[in-house]
């Protein structure tokens, strides 16, 4: 499983005008794994993500999505990613069902892949009942799962999760990884920003960056053993005291 | 296709799920256009004279029982002295002073000749103006009769005399709402043209779900025509609501029929949309949106030949008239509804109403960015 690069990055860079928002990044993302990309605030994990997303445009370096380069291929690369961002950002004055019918449809899906999608996500997240309701009448948890739902609606190669259990209580935090597991386990490749050092345990591998640079990138495991530290958090704090950048 | 037909479907469902815009955008013409033609008049009425009358003669009090009875005129003040109605003027309580001297009757009737003193109050210029203007055609009217009465004309006047009479074509009785209507309906398709298509896409971009959109494969002209096929819906209905109105309420029927005006609409929307959706890529918050078409309207509504005739404004201020789409509309209404234009009156102002809307949407395409 840990052969085929999926996501292959080469001192990809970001500025704005003065400021170096990612400064040459180079790491690979496997086939498969649930990537986790960690970082304190404002150190450019998500200027990071939505280069690859082909949300924004790299200032220098080489990045491939999925076998399309993030300079020319933007648009099939999107044809192969699912992205959840930072900010809930589903249409809350459409109702569940609704906002999945337009993402199945965006996607090119077929009516009956949507609605037999549809049916069995509104199964798996016990939202049958709010299939009707306006997303935006939801309490934040659920809304979570159901962007997280959305975002992998039309199956692609790759999902990019920024930041996805934030501000979301523990119980949901755990069945919110649940789906991440069951859709790793089904082939989707996770890329995933964290800033609880409890879910950086739960990843195949870690990278940590500091100041625009990834300045770690191995197992949790091996991490722990190089920094000499018991757990995850011990690490990150030894890492992110490093950064001279305030957080945003 | 398919997308485009999940994207429109998107765009009606929360355009209809919000009630308010949709009030505002079916009240917005209904209450303008019934209450404000009342309103926004050209004709000065009610204009406050002061007479300083220092004859008290008959003479002297039919002039200003005729003055009185034309109807435009209200008589706040009659005083002695021309100081006393100066200080009417002062206290805002009158536009116009008319001074009759003392020996006004006497030297009318001996010299066949008089002199009348008209002062008016230029901070309301217009009214100021047009004011004295039909003073003193009345007493030139006054003067008329007066030597009719008096002097036995000769059949052949040893001075040449030229009598002009006038009449109004296209607009008989001078009906100021002819124009102004539907001079108000142009200016509301613009607003629900430009400003709802403009607010709505920031909008998407404030509350951050156009991200959601720009990371999937959608075409952004995809993304762009269903923004704008449910606005250009929203203005034809508007426009028919206003032409409904325009006929039971005011009785006008654009002579030149219908489908000119609809033809024209039809275009004209679609390069208002354009310029809606051009602020939209450049303002980043609705404030922003706002701020913009709030300037442009400005622009548009006083340089668009409703209020005040362009040919007499300053030449450059008739060339920034010719970037105004307004402008060409409200020619477009007034040639049709009140001269009977059709389709082949207008081809001019359709064919740069054309262009416009071709200018406007590709420059938005263009500007449109998937990737920051």
């Amino acid at each position: 499983m840990l052969n085929e690069k999926i996501i292959t990055v080469d001192h990809l860079t970001k500025r704005f005008a003065a400021f170096t928002a990612v400064d040459a990044i180079t790491f690979d993302v496997y086939k498969g794994e649930i990537f986790g990309f960690l970082g304190a605030n404002g150190a450019g994990k998500t200027t990071a993500m939505r280069m690859l997303c082909g949300l924004s445009m790299p200032t220098s370096g080489k990045a491939t999505v999925a076998g399309f380069d993030v300079y020319t291929q933007n648009e099939q690369i999107k044809k192969n990613i699912g992205y959840m961002s930072q900010k809930f950002s589903l249409y809350e004055d459409l109702t569940v069902k609704e906002n999945m019918q337009l993402y199945g449809g965006i996607y090119g899906k077929s009516n009956q892949f949507i609605k037999d999608k549809t049916a069995f996500i509104l199964e798996q997240l016990h939202l049958k009942d709010e299939a009707n309701k306006l997303v935006g009448s939801l309490p934040l948890g659920w809304k979570q799962k159901l962007a997280f739902s959305v975002a992998i609606f039309h199956e692609p190669e790759i999902v990019f999760l920024d930041e996805p259990t934030g501000g979301v209580d523990p119980v949901t935090r755990r069945e919110f990884w649940m789906m991440i597991y069951e859709a790793a386990a089904n082939g989707i490749t996770i890329f995933v920003t964290t800033h609880y050092m409890d879910e950086a345990e739960y990843c195949n591998r870690v990278s940590i960056m500091v100041d625009g640079k990834v300045e770690a990138l191995d197992t949790p495991a091996m991490l722990k053993q190089q920094y000499q530290s018991p757990t995850m958090d011990d690490v990150f704090l030894k890492l992110a005291r490093k950064a001279t950048r305030s957080g945003d | 296709m398919r997308t485009l037909k999940f994207l429109l479907q998107k765009e009606f469902r929360q355009i209809f799920r919000d009630p308010a815009i949709l009030r505002i955008i079916f009240m917005m013409p209904v209450i303008q256009l019934i209450i404000l033609p009342w309103a926004a008049d050209y004709e000065i009425k009610n204009i406050k004279l002061a007479v300083t009358d220092k004859d008290h003669s008959s003479y002297s009090q039919k002039l200003i029982s005729k003055i009185t009875s034309s109807g435009y005129f209200q008589l706040t003040a009659y005083e002695n002295s021309y100081h006393a109605s100066l200080e009417k003027i002062e206290d805002d309580e009158a536009d116009l002073i008319l001074e009759i001297p003392a020996s006004f009757e006497k030297q009318l009737v001996k010299e066949d000749e008089a002199t009348l003193y008209l002062a008016g109050n230029a901070i309301n210029g217009v009214k100021g103006n047009l004011g004295s203007a039909y003073l003193r055609s009345i007493i030139q009217d006054f003067n008329r009769e007066v030597r009719l009465e008096w002097i036995q004309l000769p059949k052949f006047s040893p001075q040449t005399q030229i009598e002009v009479t006038s009449s109004n074509w296209f607009n008989a009785l001078m009906n100021y709402k002819y124009f102004m209507v539907p001079g108000i309906l142009v200016l509301l398709l613009t607003m629900v043209g430009a400003n709802l298509t403009a607010i709505n896409i920031v909008k998407e971009k404030e509350i951050g779900t156009i991200e959601q959109i720009n990371v999937t494969p959608v075409q952004k002209v995809h993304f762009i025509i269903a923004k704008l096929v449910p606005f250009w819906i929203l203005g034809l209905i508007v426009l028919t609501l206003g032409l409904l109105i325009s006929r039971l309420f005011y009785g006008i029927l654009p002579a030149g029929g219908f489908l000119t005006i609809y033809v024209f609409a039809a275009v004209y929307l679609l390069a208002v949309l354009g310029l809606g959706l051009l602020i939209s890529t450049y303002a980043a918050t609705q404030q922003q949106a706002m701020l913009i078409s709030f300037f442009l309207m400005m622009i548009f509504v006083l340089l668009g030949g409703l209020y005040t005739s362009i040919d007499s404004m300053p030449v450059w201020a008739q060339w920034i008239t010719r970037f105004n789409p307004v402008s060409y509309f409200i020619e477009v209404m007034r040639m049709v509804v009140l001269k009977g234009s059709g389709l082949s009156d207008i081809k001019q102002q359709l064919g740069t109403m054309f262009i416009f809307a071709v200018v406007l949407n590709s420059w938005a395409v263009i500007n449109y960015r998937k990737r920051s």
